[in-house]
């Protein structure tokens, strides 16, 4: 879900704009310290899987469909700068080229869908990783968890912004509750992908995974005797 | 496994608004766009004239709005929001078509009707009218970050590889009885998703790779277009 052109007044696009530009130079910084000079390719091309990623609906009930967010889900597989430029750049280029977003809105949508969701998905991520044992097991149901509050945080701190620049005389309750309720639906279809995909990734290639890195460097190499007949 | 390099809202055309620099257009648009939501909501008459001024550019640019306002379905989920505004809104109740509604409610249903199509339509204008490279260089020369620039080229570079590969998965899964959209095949699709990151990414690391091959030193040559 982007958010229009109109829906926030002026002053708070501007506002979360800046908020948006301050985040994502800080992401670049960091992103060169997650990927180096590979930077710039891989996370084009994880951007644009990002984006291949939401072109998936998933039901919500009541006819509608919502679709990946993805924040946490990148946050886990990249890193979370990484991912807040990722997230930034599809983003950008969705309301530029495809005009789905206002364009006085990119830093609300940044803000919102780019920096909160990935935020808190990963410290909830890091969080659960130094809880939860020291096994690759975790790193799924722990990226399943981070995606699933990620997703109603974000629905909150838009309402937040709603109340500081909405423009409709809607009650703040219930645009809140309305919120939640929908949000929580939404995370909870957002947790099961995240998941999934984060098991499927670590299956197949746990060292791609970066919120699992640490989990393999403390691995100990084993050697099996095994006996052929 | 070619790889488009037009985008799917392109217009082809050579209107002054095709020719004018990209950065301008941006900057253009995203100056209108603040003008118009910060209009007062009731001030139709200063709506109307933004949005004739819109309308004018529109056509300068030759686009049929057939081709335009199919393009503009993006908009529906706000349209139902704004539909639903001035019944879930409080405030003095009017009368419209029978129906009982808050009055700041529908004006700000209006309100956000107008202002979002205008943004839809105006961002829509701008796609159509703009081929990605030359909004990179714009986006360059409006300051925007080397880096963040780069990401973007490779983004829209890739879109098509990467987004008819992820048709091509559901393809086969289709055409071994999977519904992508029920929750039951979700494991399946998610093993799909899984496996379309680990070719993103093995993709990044060979297109890498071959730019260093070909002298990549963290900056992309001022290439211009054959």
């Amino acid at each position: 879900m982007h958010v229009p052109d109109g829906f926030l007044d002026a002053p708070t696009s501007v506002a979360t704009g800046v908020v948006a530009a301050t985040a994502v130079a800080v992401a670049l910084r960091g992103a060169r310290r997650e990927l180096d000079d590979r930077t710039a390719p891989l996370a084009g091309l994880v951007a644009t899987f990002v984006f291949a990623a939401q072109m998936i609906n998933f039901p919500v009930g009541a006819g509608t469909s919502g679709h990946l967010m993805g924040g946490a889900l990148a946050a886990v597989l990249v890193g979370p700068w990484t991912a807040v430029l990722c997230v930034s750049v599809v983003l950008t280029v969705q309301a530029l080229l495809m005009a789905d977003g206002g364009i006085t809105a990119i830093g609300t949508n940044i803000t919102l869908i780019g920096i909160v969701t990935v935020a808190v998905g990963w410290s909830v991520f890091v969080l659960l990783r130094r809880l939860l044992p020291k096994t690759l097991a975790v790193v799924a149901p722990a990226a399943a968890v981070a995606a699933f509050v990620s997703v109603p945080v974000a629905a909150l701190v838009f309402t937040g912004l709603f109340a500081v620049g909405g423009n409709a005389p809607v009650d703040l309750g219930a645009v809140a509750a309305a919120m939640l309720g929908w949000h929580t639906v939404i995370g909870i279809g957002e947790a099961v992908v995240t998941g999934l995909v984060v098991a499927s990734v670590v299956a197949a290639r746990p060292d791609l995974v970066h919120g699992a890195a640490p989990l393999i460097a403390e691995r100990e190499l084993v050697t099996r005797k095994v006996d052929v007949s | 496994m070619g790889a488009g390099h037009g985008h799917r809202l392109h217009f082809h055309g050579h209107s002054p608004v095709h020719r004018a620099p990209a950065h301008v257009k941006v900057l253009v648009l995203l100056g209108f766009m603040l003008v118009v939501v910060a209009t007062p909501r009731q001030a139709y008459a200063v709506l109307a004239a933004e949005a004739a001024v819109l309308l004018g550019v529109v056509l300068l640019s030759r686009v049929p709005l057939t081709y335009l306002l199919p393009r503009m379905v993006v908009e529906v989920p706000f349209v139902v929001f704004a539909v639903l505004m001035p019944f879930i809104s409080h405030g003095p109740r009017t009368e419209v078509l029978g129906l009982t509604v808050s009055e700041p409610g529908l004006v700000a249903g209006i309100a956000l009707l107008i202002k979002g199509s205008m943004g839809v339509l105006g961002a829509l204008t701008l796609a159509a009218t703009t081929e990605p490279q030359d909004l990179l260089r714009g986006l360059e020369r409006l300051r925007m970050p080397d880096l963040i620039v780069q990401i973007m080229g490779f983004m829209i570079r890739y879109l098509d590889v990467v987004t008819a590969e992820l048709s091509r998965m559901m393809t086969a899964l289709r055409s071994r009885g999977c519904d992508p959209r029920s929750p039951r095949h979700w494991p399946v699709l998610a093993r799909s998703l899984g496996a379309l990151f680990i070719r993103s990414y093995e993709r990044g690391e060979r297109v890498h790779l071959a730019m260093l091959s070909r002298g990549y030193d963290g900056r992309l040559p001022d290439m211009e277009r054959p």
